[in-house]
């Protein structure tokens, strides 16, 4: 009795040891499955990023340097996209319609650029153009981050829009995480906020500091890949890859610093230390953070009632374990978090439809479709 | 005459040698080392292990050893299709990084050497010149 008693303590410890750095609520494996998917399009190695014209009309970014329209699932790739750099994780990345594209037929896209400056490489850069059928018109730069750099690491970057005409959009620290992202007279680490036709907001939060990047709304981000404006609250939410142990959901707010590399969760690739503070005064904690990494892209909210009991929650895809992460929040706190269409592969974006269906940019496969079982 | 023909084809030997020259197989392997901690490490990982099944190891891994010019060209042009690495089977995606000959040529002489790998040979840049599509298409 006294062995079994010893051996079931030593269990527990065993068991919480295990689990000791993880940070909770720990990921689920749901026991009942009421969904299956389709395949929307396939043959895209890497969908960036994707918007709906219309249910059965869509825009996805191939990352190597293709911008493809699909309507009824046949992909055409549309001409005139700006010239890319294609360097590690840059190239074509995300894609937004205007709120008003209907009648302006405008599209934003983030991408890779190697113009302007001296320096060899590329930063990230923001452009708008009008889309006639399946060709981009009028090109016209809205931002372009300096310096140009030889790194290939953390571009960013998504975009979206608020209720009040803004538009933001998000750049990595390119691979200098000590000196971009707590300078905000620096472009890189940083959540970007434009007026729709590129001019900087009068009320941006450091237009009256000397020397800023005017169009800094937040700084202190590692390498945002994810970002959605929660329609119920009307905030913009993010996500961002920390390093290994740190991935962060942030709710974006004006002039806050979010803190890497001064604070984070997370340790080098490496095993080492980067700090060992995980929390200062002036800086902002995350809303969630992921023990272990998942490696997050794309994020959006289930708004619709398409599907049973999902209706409110998070969905961000996980690069590194290959599933759509669903996370269930309740008074502001992340009280769930499950496995949806677990081992499907790289899941690089995800989207609501304009009929409120969730889809996915999975790398290696395309884009696809979470059907409810009827 | 002769002996001036010498003299200059022996300069423009010379500067050549020096305007070209390839790096030392020791500083390929440290310029190496800095592009694989910017490209390759996230999913390759720190230690060259990987992940089981989704990113092949290339540490002690008999692909890449067996396969030099393969892996050479899969880091040039990007890898797809099902690859054997260890006796497990891997079938994902590998897309080209944008990396210069120079540059792949450092990258290949560090994985080549590190983690316990061994590799007599340098790989040097006008080798990954002449590496042809093909190979891995």
């Amino acid at each position: 009795m006294k062995n079994k008693s010893s051996l079931s303590i030593l269990m527990f410890l065993v068991l919480h040891l295990s689990c000791a750095q993880d940070n909770p609520p720990f990921i689920e494996t749901p026991t009942e499955i009421n969904y299956t998917y389709e395949t929307i399009v396939d043959g895209i190695d890497i969908p960036w990023g994707l918007d709906f014209i219309s249910e059965n009309d869509l825009l996805v970014t191939e990352k190597s340097g293709i911008l493809y329209r699909v309507v009824d699932g046949q992909k055409t790739p549309v001409t005139g996209i700006p010239e890319i750099y294609i360097r590690g994780q840059g190239g074509l990345l995300d894609i937004a319609l205007h709120p008003d594209f209907n009648s302006n037929s405008i599209i934003y896209m983030t991408l890779s650029s190697s113009i302007e400056g001296d320096e060899k490489g590329g930063n990230t850069a923001l452009y708008s153009a009008q889309l006639k059928e399946n060709k981009l018109e009028n090109a016209q730069l809205l931002y372009k981050a300096t310096p140009n750099t030889k790194k290939g690491q953390h571009w960013g970057s998504r975009i979206v829009f608020d209720q009040d005409g803004h538009l933001f959009f998000s750049i990595g620290d390119r691979g200098n995480r000590d000196v971009n992202p707590q300078d905000i007279t620096r472009d890189g680490g940083k959540i970007y906020r434009l007026n729709l036709d590129g001019s900087i907001p009068k009320d941006n939060p450091f237009v009256d500091t000397n020397n800023s990047k005017k169009a800094i709304y937040s700084y202190g981000h590692r390498n945002p890949q994810g970002m959605v404006m929660n329609p119920k609250t009307g905030e913009v939410w993010e996500h961002e890859h920390g390093p290994q142990g740190g991935d962060e959901i942030n709710i974006i707010k004006s002039g806050v610093n979010f803190g890497w590399p001064t604070i984070t969760y997370g340790i080098n690739y490496s095993g080492t230390q980067i700090t060992d503070k995980t929390a200062l005064p002036d800086m902002a904690q995350p809303f969630y953070y992921w023990v272990p990494s998942i490696a997050p892209s794309g994020m959006a909210f289930s708004s619709s009632g398409v599907y049973k009991d999902w209706e409110g929650d998070l969905f961000v895809g996980s690069l590194k374990f290959e599933y759509l992460e669903r996370l269930v929040i309740k008074q502001n706190k992340v009280i769930q978090r499950e496995k949806v269409l677990d081992k499907i592969g790289r899941v690089r974006e995800v989207v609501e439809s304009p009929e409120g269906y969730l889809y996915l940019g999975v790398e290696g496969k395309g884009v696809l479709k979470i059907v409810p079982n009827q | 005459m002769k002996l001036f023909a010498l003299i200059y084809l022996l300069t423009i030997g010379g500067l050549t040698m020096v305007l070209f020259q390839e790096k030392t197989k020791k500083e390929s392997i440290e310029a190496g080392q800095e592009i694989y901690q910017d490209f390759c490490v996230q999913c390759h990982l720190n230690s060259g292990e990987g992940v089981s099944g989704v990113f092949p190891a290339l540490k002690a891994s008999d692909y890449l050893m067996n396969n030099v010019e393969k892996s050479v060209a899969g880091i040039k042009y990007g890898l797809r299709g099902k690859i054997t690495v260890n006796d497990e089977i891997y079938d994902g995606i590998m897309v080209s990084q944008g990396l210069d000959n120079e540059e792949i040529a450092d990258v290949m002489n560090y994985i080549l050497n590190e983690w316990g790998n061994s590799y007599t040979e340098q790989i040097t840049t006008e080798q990954v010149n002449k590496i042809p599509k093909n190979l891995v298409d």
